[in-house]
């Protein structure tokens, strides 16, 4: 820091946990010089559920629900990073419609929170509603669909180990392909309204910028390494479930800044919209959709003995990697269940993103990381 | 007749009670209904101010806005106002009490006196002052004072950061504000707000080069100045919370929201007279307005059939006397009021906000460069009537816009973005 | 002309980015508007849906039949007829641990109590302010006895006595269960029917074995 010449005293500001910004109760303890953030420190753990711990003490079936509300807004892709890591532990197959439909709904589960997180982000910025508004119609229309598959429109609880819980309903996937056609018209008015609005651009340009030596280093994941440059994404490192299926390209940012981040994320839903398009082309309509092994693990769950062992699966969640880390001594009940958090791990760098930034910009940056504090405190 | 209904009304009661007292007790009576006139319309305007912005932004984001208190929502600013009313009036502790309550005072008693000028018809104005124009200038600084005060007396972290945003957003738009109503000055040669109007009997001051660019640096300025979206950082919600007004509740809130309403109305109504032509309009027969009601009254869908019917049967009734009336002055002051009243709810539902500094730097890299040249263009166009001053001006400013932005374009445009195949 | 709008729209404050957000809340606007958007369309351009808000409670959306929100147990005919035998594995699966269940009732000797060949519960309770309708009960119980109801105006005015719902507020009969869910009902009642046909010709198997002449297989359901 350079030498002040006038003795002036540094602001400790507390921002949070009661905040409308905050995503969440979090917490931010921001010291400020004038308007400029010379320290910020994360406080989190006021959403703390004791999740992996409940875990540890119930059936493998019996922590769905609860991994339901890890990142509420995503209920369909933390579903099935569960599953994968269940999959690996006891070598259960999935049969090839099952696969289709899990893919289908974790694109749609993308396009909802990248959706809303485009929303809340303008919402930060104080657009007063009308974006995240518009965000939300959209994403409506893709629960209604969660809605008619699971009974739930967010909390879903519909993905298991082996497969889906339920067959689809009826006339679900045409309606699916409708919404699909339809979205593209959407995502050219939002960009409309926001892309190459200047008071946006003004706002978020050069602001928050991460290099990406940082972002590796610390274990950065999702659009944020993306918006870095880093070309890391699971459904191409990992190839898990049929992603290897799908033609796909990944979008790559240049600078890092808030900008970046919310553009990569525009052009993932478009990705997102190309890989729906090819899954509902090869979708078949009727077919198992749960492999016996995992219909029988649904139906009585105590007799489900996976062997010992341990099975860490991850997948491209929206907001990052998720994984699931789970350690199992023969019994029906896990041993050790632990959640890589996307959003926990990203949030670690938020300090070298904000300093030498103005508290508006603080904000903004953290709507830009993308966290649900549902995932940061588990 | 209907232009001057409510002149009529005022001289009529004025000659009766001249009958009944003596010469200074009428003088002080007149005064005092001019004064009851505003004070009632001012909170009525606000509050239904407030009223037409959720429903417009409401509208505008695909859904209804209040509805349920009252026929179409209308009694949702009395419910607000009961509510501000009955709640607790919370000072923090270490507050200075008096300050604190003065806030919110000065506030809104300028935006109120500020009303006294306006021109809302023809020879309906409060008072005909000389010096309208420097009056309302003057008065309307007094609000960075306000919320100086209101911020600083709260004794909170948060406030004090809002309150000195605000003041110097205040500060800075004051200067591209005054200038950019110089060149009235130069052209009209008077103060008083109706000369204004009168002046623009021929042509709106809005439909010339330098009428135009003025209007709209007086326009965004008065956004500014009244801390609205897309200028509002100093109570930015999602940031300091509340920022000036954070520590402030129940009536006393009411009253910093009621000043800020006002002084919304006040930049429109004010853009209006200056530069939109204030009452002036071409001489439109009054009928075909009434005829056109009665479709949209006959398909309002939530009113009662009964209401409906009366409503269609009282404007079919009338229409016919109106035959030969054009529109009142006051109907035209009052649309192109609300008018302007609605672009500044439609800019609040569209933008995000403007950090500080960029606020600041379009007040002094843009606006005012802009109302300096605009000052020369007005002089050209005054010095050479007719086409050539015209066409001279409106060159100068074009050019002059098109620098100015250049000049202000921020240092990277766009950052090239890649997708790749794996 | 043009290059002139392009020059101001490339770059600096108040340009073209800002005027197409504005037109675009403005097309939105004038959307909600029947009248307007009748005009919009004649000239081709075409707005969203209008108006989402759908108020209640004057109108209700239609839920989908899968839409879950509270269990319910099933009785085949009467009331005394459940399905349910007391088994506990619901209690045991159940996620956040919200159903209380005390059984089988038993007879004065301490006995279990049969009624219709079955056992059945003394108590059972679930607490609404606790379930989270994750149906996990549902997909584990052996008998089909628990299904998931699409009620959800259950507002009460005292949080604990009226939120814990009991064995007879509980029960819903098997027509109940064909009207909100049709679908889902048939399968139930298709594969109770199976089991039924399974347990028949094994019950009319071991009725020889008694001594008496041997029936045909007949249950015809």
């Amino acid at each position: 820091m350079a030498e002040q010449l006038l003795n002036t005293q540094l602001l400790e500001v507390n921002i949070g946990p009661q905040h409308p910004s905050t995503h969440g109760v979090f917490r931010m303890q921001a010291t400020l010089d004038g308007e400029t953030v010379v320290r910020l420190k994360p406080v989190m753990g006021y959403l703390h559920r004791n999740h992996e711990q409940i875990g540890e003490g119930m059936s493998y079936i019996a922590s769905f629900p609860f991994t339901d509300r890890l990142d509420y807004f995503c209920a369909m892709t933390n579903n099935l990073g569960l599953a994968l890591a269940i999959e690996q532990l006891a070598g259960i197959e999935v049969p090839e419609r099952a696969q289709y439909i899990r893919v289908i709904l974790a694109e749609l589960t993308r396009l909802v929170n990248h959706t809303a997180v485009t929303g809340f982000l303008l919402n930060d910025m104080g657009a007063f509603g009308t974006p995240l508004l518009y965000a939300f119609r959209e994403r409506e229309k893709i629960l209604d669909l969660f809605e008619e598959v699971s009974g739930s429109r967010m909390m879903c609880n519909y993905v298991r180990p082996g497969g889906v819980r339920e067959d689809l309903p009826q006339g679900w996937l045409s309606r699916v392909r409708g919404l699909v056609a339809g979205y593209p018209q959407f995502l050219d008015e939002f960009e409309q309204l926001l892309t190459a609005n200047e008071i946006i651009r003004q706002r978020t340009q050069h602001v928050g910028v991460l290099s990406r030596e940082l972002a590796v280093s610390a274990s950065v994941t999702g659009p944020m390494l993306r918006a870095t440059g880093v070309d890391y994404d699971i459904r191409k490192v990992d190839g898990y479930s049929i992603y290897p299926r799908f033609t796909f390209k990944t979008p790559l940012g240049t600078i890092g800044d808030v900008y970046d981040r919310y553009y990569v994320r525009i052009l993932e839903m478009r990705e997102s919209l190309k890989m729906l398009t090819q899954a509902l082309k090869e979708v078949q309509e009727t077919g198992l959709f749960i492999s016996p092994k995992g219909a029988a693990m649904g139906k009585a769950p105590r007799t489900f003995r996976p062997p010992k062992g341990e099975a860490y699966g991850r997948i491209e969640a929206p907001k990052g990697e998720l994984g699931f880390y789970l350690v199992s001594d023969g019994t029906p009940q896990p041993y050790r269940y632990h959640i890589r958090a996307p959003s926990f791990i990203n949030l670690t760098v938020l300090e070298d993103m904000c300093l030498g930034h103005k508290v508006a910009d603080v904000i903004i940056i953290l709507g830009s990381v993308d966290i649900v504090m549902g995932e940061v405190d588990r | 007749m209907i232009d001057q209904l409510f002149v009529s009304g005022y001289t009529a009661v004025m000659r009766i009670v001249e009958k009944f007292v003596p010469g200074w007790l009428a003088t002080v009576i007149s005064i005092l209904l001019r004064i009851g006139a505003i004070a009632a319309i001012a909170p009525a305007i606000m509050m239904y101010l407030t009223w037409l912005e959720r429903k417009i932004i409401a509208r505008m984001q695909n859904r209804l806005g209040p509805n349920r208190v009252g026929p179409y929502g209308l009694a949702q600013p009395l419910a607000d106002g009961l509510k501000m009313l009955i709640k607790e009036d919370i000072v923090p502790r270490g507050a200075d009490h008096l300050l604190h309550f003065l806030g919110p005072v000065l506030a809104v008693v300028p935006a109120i006196l500020v009303f006294a000028v306006i021109p809302f018809g023809r020879n309906m104005v409060a008072v005909d002052l000389d010096v309208g124009v420097l009056y309302v200038l003057a008065v309307t600084s007094i609000s960075s004072y306000a919320i100086f005060i209101g911020g600083w007396a709260s004794r909170s972290k948060f406030s004090v950061l809002g309150a000195i945003r605000s003041v110097a957003q205040i500060i800075s738009y004051e200067v591209p504000s005054v200038l950019s109503v110089v060149v009235l000055l130069m052209v009209v040669g008077r103060l008083s707000t109706v000369a204004i109007v009168e002046a623009q009997a021929q042509q709106w001051f809005v439909f010339t080069p330098w009428g135009f660019i003025g209007a709209a640096i007086f326009f965004l300025s008065g956004i500014a100045e009244v801390n609205r979206t897309p200028f509002d950082m100093p109570e930015a919600e999602s940031e300091l919370v509340g920022g000036f007004h954070t520590e402030y509740s129940g009536m006393k809130f009411a009253l910093w929201y009621m000043g800020e309403f006002l002084g919304a109305f006040a930049i429109s109504a004010f853009t209006t007279t200056f530069f939109l032509g204030g009452w002036q309009g071409p001489s439109l027969p009054l009928w075909p307005m009434c005829l056109l009601m009665i479709p949209v009254v006959a398909t309002a869908a939530r009113m009662p059939k009964l209401l409906r019917a009366i409503g269609v049967v009282a404007l079919a009734a009338a229409a016919p006397g109106l035959v030969g009336e054009t529109v009142p002055s006051w109907m035209w002051f009052l649309s192109k009021t609300y008018a302007l009243v609605f672009v500044l709810v439609w800019l609040r539902g569209t933008f995000p906000r403007l950090r500080v500094d960029q606020l600041m730097g379009l007040a002094w890299k843009f606006l005012l460069p802009m109302a300096l040249i605009n000052i020369v263009a007005a002089g050209v166009w005054v010095m050479w009537p007719g086409v050539v001053g015209t066409v001279v001006s409106a060159a100068m400013l074009a050019i002059s816009v098109v620098v100015l932005v250049r000049l202000n374009a921020p240092a990277p445009l766009q950052p090239r973005r890649y997708v790749l195949v794996d | 002309m043009a290059c002139f709008w392009q020059a101001l729209a490339g770059g600096g404050m108040i340009g073209a980015g800002v005027l197409k957000g504005m037109a675009l809340t403005f097309r939105e606007f004038l959307g909600t508007y029947p009248a307007f958007r009748w005009v919009l369309e004649r000239v081709g351009v075409t707005t969203n849906s209008g108006i989402v808000t759908s108020e209640y409670p004057e109108k209700k959306l239609e839920h989908p039949e899968r839409f879950r929100y509270f269990p319910f147990l099933v009785y085949d005919g009467t009331p005394e007829n459940l399905r349910c035998v007391s088994c506990k594995i619901c209690e045991q699966e159940c996620p956040p641990q919200c159903i209380h269940i005390l059984g089988p009732a038993k007879d004065a000797q301490g006995r279990p109590l049969k009624v219709n060949g079955r056992t059945i519960p003394e108590k059972f309770d679930i607490d609404m302010s606790i379930c989270m309708s994750c149906r996990i009960c549902v997909d584990v119980c052996p008998f089909d006895a628990i299904e998931m109801d699409n009620q959800y105006e259950f507002a009460v005015t005292d949080r604990f006595g009226p939120l814990v719902f009991d064995k007879n507020q509980l029960l819903r009969s098997n027509e109940y269960f064909q009207k909100i869910k049709p679908i889902e009902a048939a399968t139930v009642d298709q594969r109770l029917a199976a089991k039924a046909k399974k347990a028949a010709p094994a019950a009319s198997a071991a009725a020889p074995a008694a001594g008496q002449p041997s029936q045909p297989a007949t249950t015809s359901q």
